[in-house]
């Protein structure tokens, strides 16, 4: 190396920098590094603590030790001494890690890259799935989450009329064991289409119902009673792993997903579950849900709302239906989350907070709004003593905004923990924004 | 002498057609009866009556027809008391007695280039056609015209964008082809869709029909001239099919005026088949001045018992359920002329049903049997052969019992060229009624159904077995006896004579034959209870109901207008120096921004109270892909500079109304990125309740679509067989095309000077005259657009996408072009790996104008989110962020001397919002364009109960239609098509 860069002016030396810097970016791999178990410990101080259960602290201190919240309190009334690193979080925002339901992250990198994919298995009776082993943790797109707070997801394969089980994962790990929060949670039922479109793929007829939606709804009723009739059998003749796979889900200790949506499809499912003794039944998508509010406070179905960034159903529609729909549902009493399952699904998983903020702009109050992608999603996937909100004695998963992280503007997140790990921030994404703001010598705004 | 002779060789020519054919069955006996039609109540065109009238008929043709006019003495005569006759009906547009098209065989690889050589350059323009090659008469197929009161149907091979010339025949069953070619060629056919026998690509689209079409025409004309080298056989068919009817077919009201505008362009006037919602447009159609042939399948009523399948029907089908058989009775109001034809019912038998139905609606008997005959006769041009009855006039013509429209009327005979078909026998009576005989002494009621199929007899009120046949005039009933356990039959033989009454004989069981009459009843009003409660109803004319434009959901009954209006103490956000300035007050006034200021007197203004709102111009999509017809991509071609947006626009699309009910103002409706050239876009004001074109802006700058990357070169085929694979062939793909573009503009002036609209356009590029805006990705590419576009001495305007613009910013700078991005997409495919968030902020940091948009329905309905994403990743300051999808697109789009501002002056394209609009929680609450309110938080409540209670109203009237009896379909949703980039429709 040149001895004189090391005399040379200011400007040189910033040069260098940049050049070290592009130099890093270059070299830098695909995948930020996970970062360490927690040692030290945070104490965060004066932030407005969301807590994901629709409660606000305005000033709280908040402790983390061990990967867990040790205390979390109001400032201006509980005094106490400040452990390890102070984060002074003044004027900012805490909230509990954004948990993205029904999501694909890791299972497909690219959408249009076929070899990139491994989202749908063969098949239409596939509970003995499992997603969680073609997980990619360092997946470009699992990164990409964390800089948005979302930093849990349910990671769901598709297709079929059971496309298999899901499993919970932390968003920055090394691999799909480390990332498991909880493995195989729940089986997904995709509940036969009450309607089919008619004509061709090039010539798209209109939309009629359909003829084979009864034989589906029976088919699949034969099935689960076949695996019942299995599961009960002490000994059964011959393996059938895929009836097996199902016995979590009948006797409750794994969830029922059945994704479903328009009101007499619905109808069918709560008549279903009752008729087979589901029992933790969770509906993904329930549009038109809210016309069978009553039924579904009744048997204490939650329900994940399908994306709020939608268009109506059908050209008569409100045309804010997909974004005031969750509430419509809370608003009797049902307990709602958030899902987004659809078109470009992948990437847009980091826009978590900001269709909760949309519904909140749809006449939610911003904290409940909060709850349907931290609270609520932690109890249905039954991790609630550990996540989903911040409170003591659980984990220290949460995330420091600038502002309203349900906001675009207001998201500008300072620190991450996982498990009290200080994660990184950084991206295939905003090394290339810093790579590319150095080489034209502009200010980083970050 | 000589002289003498030969006239009078001519008159005996003029007499009667010399027999020339040699006869080898048998000696030749030519017959040549002259037949008179007598005492028949006769109509000889709408609105023309004969009572006690005769034809005489000779030759085929009508020798003379009048009340009181001598009948010839070699004439057979039939008579006809108690009948009307009537022209017979005239099919405009049939198909019958055509050869189905022989469909090519499929491939998984697309064929772009012409399958044949002689022709044109595109397999679906077939003017050579003639329909006499593909004719083969089926009188099977013929007699349900004939039954349905059929003479004449004009006929043509139906294949093709250009489909050659059709043949007017007479349904004559009992002739040969010699007698039934009227006309070997009949009218010249177009229409839009694709040939069966040919799999050429081009066109994908609507607007690539409309384009082919049109040049199509401009090069007939340049052949016709004489400057084509190669012998073109389609053209040459053209030209000399040009004096012939031109009819194009063309579907539903809107392409019935895109249709209209392309014969405008192409010089010619159509005679148009569509237009069966013509009502929701009546008077654009009526200023077309073209003549219409409209086909009447109205829809049967939805069966919306179940309340679930309710929800899969729109309003807007709901209403046409209701309002389209008013159709024909709104043309003819509209002094609209026009034939109808049986083109898409199932059956000629549904035709006379469907016009009942449009006469419950107030179309007259005149104006439906008009329609049907002198119309149809003089948009072919043969109202001297068909039409009316007339001396001269071809023998077509039908018998019915009654008047035609009458509910039992029922068509006896139809008379083609002279010769008499029967449907039914007419001289078997009507026997249905009550009669009343007594046998033995013994009273017997029977009573007769069904045109002599059924029969009730009774003794006292005991009901008998019974059977009836009825046949050839005979009557012919068995009877069981009273007695139940009496197995023995009685049968009644005999007919109906002139006295209506039955006289017959009586085989009894016991061997006797009495005689007996049994004496017909006089008909009861009460018994013929259901035609009399019809009739009674007929009277009242059926209402359409609601009708709105669009006609559809949300739309209005009265078209919004321009309003003066203050708005008071607003957080106003200018896009100007000023920046944004609270406590402020913006007064529109003439469809414009007025003043700006602080406690601006309101004067007349509707004032509207914006304190602790915020007031902006309306967002500009820069890329928008909603309110088109038919095809977002015209993919047959790797460039397609002919084709545009504008001749698609949808106005009826509801997502118009949603992306004003999300701020927008403005859209760029863009050509897919299916080629590197693409389509000419049509920039648009949302002006939801406007027709296309006043939607389209008024001295709109000229863009075009450019792509580059995956798309183009096809990188998801299989077997991509068109050519560029690469990115490398994308560049010469461009070099070739502004070359060529170069050497036209060079031709002008020369003797064989070709016009094309595709290097026309090319043209205006090079000319710095159009603008494009170009789909890409990478770097790579994107550099070298601008050096083609360098190197040919014009600048690219926008990139769209230029996901990976953020490498190239100082190049892109550099060249002036603009940035037109996704504020965070990425993923989706392989080209975007390194799509970044921050693309926005770091080109708007390297001072390229930067717009954020949606190329998405549902996007484009919350922009002013994306917006606010510029702040997150980048930290691009709120004001400048805003101004990613106002002001920036609008100098994109050049158009920000008129929008994208609040400055005094300009457009008033204002949105009011409930907070910052780069809130997640920022709603319109006012949405306005050119001062006209479109989009109102509160109007838009009212419209949803509206549309609830209308809903609800039509189901009811639905389901009572289908407790009438009435036929019904199974509920169905049709949705507008979504478009993006990539959707090409083959």
């Amino acid at each position: 190396m040149n001895a004189k860069l090391f005399t040379g002016n200011m400007k040189t030396m910033k040069n260098l920098f940049y050049t070290i810097c592009a130099l890093f970016a270059m070299t830098a791999t695909a995948q930020q590094t996970p970062a360490p178990a927690q040692t030290g410990i945070y104490t965060i101080m004066n932030a407005t603590a969301h807590i994901g259960n629709g409660e606000v602290i305005d000033n709280s201190i908040i402790v983390l030790e061990n990967g867990t919240i040790t205390a979390i309190a109001d400032a201006t009334v509980v005094k106490m001494d400040i452990k390890g690193e102070r984060i002074d979080a003044s004027g900012m925002h805490v909230y509990p890690g954004l948990i993205a339901m029904n999501a694909t992250i890791g299972l497909v990198e690219i959408d249009a890259v076929n070899a990139s994919s491994d989202v749908r298995e063969m098949g239409t009776y596939n509970p003995h799935i499992r997603s969680i082993i073609a997980y990619n943790a360092e997946s470009k797109v699992i990164e990409s989450m964390r800089p948005n707070g979302v930093l849990i997801a349910q990671i769901v394969p598709r297709g079929g009329r059971i496309s298999g089980k899901s499993s919970v994962v932390q968003l920055d790990a090394w691999n799909w064991e480390d990332a498991s929060i909880r493995t195989d949670e729940g089986v997904h039922v995709n509940w036969p289409s009450s309607f089919r479109r008619t004509g061709t793929w090039y010539e798209p007829g209109p939309i009629e119902p359909s003829k084979d939606y009864e034989k589906q709804v029976t088919e699949l009723t034969d099935f689960l009673n076949n695996a019942k009739a299995y599961n009960a059998t002490t000994k059964p003749v011959g393996l059938n792993l895929k009836y097996a796979a199902l016995q979590p889900a009948i006797n409750g200790t794994e969830n029922f997903y059945i994704h479903v949506d328009g009101e007499k499809a619905i109808r069918d499912v709560l008549k279903f579950i009752k008729a087979n003794g589901i029992k933790k039944p969770v509906i993904v998508g329930g549009r038109e849900g809210d016309k069978v509010a009553t039924e579904l406070v009744a048997m204490n179905i939650p329900v994940l709302a399908g994306r709020v960034h939608g268009l109506p159903s059908r050209e008569d529609e409100d045309f804010d239906m997909p974004y005031k729909f969750p509430k419509l549902l809370a608003d009797k009493g049902v307990m709602v989350g958030l899902e987004n399952s659809g078109d470009m699904e992948r990437h847009q998983t980091r826009n978590f907070p900001f269709y909760a903020g949309t519904v909140a702009g749809y006449g939610m109050d911003m904290e409940q709004a909060l709850k349907m992608i931290t609270l609520t999603p932690a109890q249905i996937l039954g991790i609630d003593k550990e996540y989903g909100s911040l409170e003591q004695g659980k984990s220290a998963t949460l995330f420091i905004s600038k502002g309203n992280a349900l906001d675009m503007r207001g998201n500008q997140i300072t620190r991450a923990f996982i498990d009290g790990r200080d994660i990184s921030l950084n991206s295939h994404q905003t090394e290339l924004y810093e790579r590319y703001m150095n080489k034209f010598g502009a200010e980083i705004k970050r | 002498m000589k002289r003498l002779l030969s006239l009078m060789l001519l008159a005996c020519f003029s007499m009667q057609a010399q027999e020339y054919f040699p006869n080898n069955d048998d000696i030749s006996a030519v017959s040549n009866v002259t037949r008179a039609i007598t005492n028949a109540t006769i109509i000889t065109s709408p609105g023309k009556m004969i009572s006690n009238g005769t034809i005489i008929i000779k030759n085929g043709k009508i020798e003379a027809i009048g009340s009181g006019i001598s009948i010839p003495k070699n004439a057979v005569i039939e008579d006809a008391a108690g009948n009307y006759i009537y022209p017979s009906f005239i099919e405009s547009y049939g198909n019958i007695a055509m050869k189905s098209p022989k469909r090519a065989a499929g491939s998984r690889t697309a064929q772009y280039d012409e399958g044949r050589k002689g022709y044109y350059w595109n397999d679906h323009i077939r003017a050579e056609q003639s329909a006499m090659d593909h004719f083969e008469y089926d009188s099977k197929e013929a007699k349900k015209y004939i039954d349905a009161g059929f003479g004449t149907v004009q006929t043509h091979f139906q294949d093709g964008i250009a489909r050659g010339n059709g043949m007017l025949i007479a349904l004559d069953n009992t002739g040969t082809d010699a007698d039934r070619i009227l006309k070997q060629e009949s009218g010249n056919f177009f229409s839009l869709s694709k040939s069966r026998q040919s799999r050429q690509s081009y066109p994908t689209s609507l607007m690539g029909a409309l384009a082919l079409l049109r040049q199509t025409h401009f090069d007939a004309d340049w052949y016709a001239n004489g400057h084509s080298k190669t012998k073109d056989l389609s053209l040459e068919a053209l030209n000399t099919k040009k004096n012939l009817v031109q009819i194009i077919e063309a579907g539903d009201k809107k392409n019935v005026l895109r249709v209209d505008k392309l014969g405008d362009r192409v010089g010619k006037q159509f005679v148009i088949v569509g237009g069966e919602d013509a009502y929701e447009m009546i008077a654009d159609i009526k200023a077309t001045n073209a003549a219409l042939i409209v086909p009447i399948n109205f829809p049967n009523a939805y069966d919306v018992s179940n309340p679930n399948l309710e929800w899969f029907v729109n309003l807007g089908d709901m209403r046409e359920w209701k309002q389209a058989p008013g159709n024909l009775m709104m043309l003819s109001q509209a002094g609209i002329t026009y034939a109808i034809t049986t083109k898409d019912l199932k059956s000629p038998a549904e035709l006379m049903k469907k016009l009942k139905i449009a006469m419950e609606y107030g179309l007259t008997e005149d104006q439906a049997l008009a329609a049907l005959t002198t119309t149809p006769a003089s948009i072919l041009k043969v109202n001297d052969m068909v039409g009316t009855l007339e001396k001269g006039k071809l023998a077509n013509f039908i018998i019915t019992s009654g008047k035609l429209f009458e509910d039992d009327t029922e068509i006896y005979e139809n008379w083609v060229k002279g010769s008499k078909q029967v449907i039914k026998n007419r001289s078997i009576k009507d026997i249905d009624g009550s009669y009343v005989a007594t046998l033995n002494g013994v009273k017997y009621d029977i009573s007769i159904k069904g045109n002599g199929k059924k029969s009730t007899v009774k003794i006292d009120s005991t009901t008998l077995g019974s059977k009836i046949t009825y046949d050839g005039n005979w009557i012919n009933i068995i009877t069981t006896q009273k007695d139940k356990e009496d197995k023995s039959y009685t049968r009644l033989l005999g007919v109906i004579s002139d006295d209506n009454n039955f006289h017959g004989i009586a085989y009894l069981p016991n061997g006797q034959e009495p005689a007996f009459v049994a004496v017909k009843e006089p008909t009861d009003s009460k018994t013929n209870g259901k035609d009399g409660n019809k009739k009674g109803d007929s009277k009242e004319i059926k209402k359409m109901g609601r009708m709105t434009f669009p006609n559809v959901g949300y739309g209005s009954e009265t078209q919004p207008t321009e309003e003066t209006i203050l708005y008071r103490n607003a957080t106003v956000w200018t896009n100007e120096k000023d920046g944004i300035l609270e406590n402020t007050d913006v007064l529109v006034k003439d469809g414009k921004i007025s003043k700006i200021g602080k406690n601006l007197s309101a004067g007349n203004a509707r004032v509207i109270d914006a304190t602790g709102k915020h007031l902006t111009s309306g967002i500009i999509d820069e890329h928008s892909h909603i309110a088109i017809d038919n095809g977002v991509n015209e993919a047959g071609h790797n460039s397609t500079a002919e084709v545009t947006i504008e001749d698609v626009v949808d106005h009826e699309d509801v997502n118009i109304y949603r992306d004003l009910a999300g701020g927008v103002t403005t859209s760029q409706l863009l050509h897919g990125s299916a080629n590197p050239i693409g389509g000419r876009s049509a920039i648009i004001k949302l002006k939801w309740g406007y027709k296309a074109d006043e939607m389209i802006y008024s001295n709109s700058p000229k863009f075009i679509k450019f792509a580059l990357g995956e798309n183009v070169k096809q990188s998801r085929y299989q077997n991509g067989v068109r050519f560029p694979q690469t990115r490398m062939g994308v560049e010469q793909v461009f070099e070739d095309y502004f070359s060529r573009a170069r050497a036209y503009a060079n031709a002008k002036g020369s003797k064989d000077f070709r016009y094309d609209e595709e290097m026309e356009v090319l043209l205006e590029i090079l000319e710095s005259e159009r603008f494009v805006s170009c789909h890409s990705y990478v770097q790579s590419e994107i550099n070298m657009l601008m050096k083609v576009a360098e190197k040919h001495g014009f600048r690219i305007n926008t990139f769209t996408h230029i996901l990976e613009g953020y490498k190239v910013a100082d190049k892109m700078a550099e060249h002036g072009v603009g940035g037109s991005t996704f504020s965070d997409w990425w993923a989706y495919k392989y080209e975007v790996n390194d799509a970044i968030p921050y693309n926005g902020a770091i080109m708007h940091s390297q001072g390229v104008v930067v717009a954020f948009n949606s190329d998405d329905a549902e996007m484009s309905r919350r922009l002013n989110q994306e917006a606010a994403k510029a702040v997150k990743y980048g930290g691009v300051s709120e004001e400048d962020a805003w101004k990613f999808v106002t002001l920036n697109p609008a100098k994109l789009l050049h158009i920000d001397d008129r929008t994208g501002s609040i400055k005094k002056g300009k457009d008033a394209d204002l949105v009011l919002w409930n907070v910052n609009p780069l809130s997640v929680t920022a709603r319109p609450e006012i949405t306005m364009i050119d001062g006209i309110v479109f989009f109102d938080k509160e109007r838009d409540l009212r419209f949803r109960e509206s549309i609830k209670a209308e809903r609800q109203e039509l189901v009811n009237e639905m389901i009572m239609a289908k407790n009438k009896g009435m036929k019904t379909q199974t509920p169905k949703k049709k949705d507008k098509t979504l478009y993006e980039c990539e959707t090409i429709h083959w």
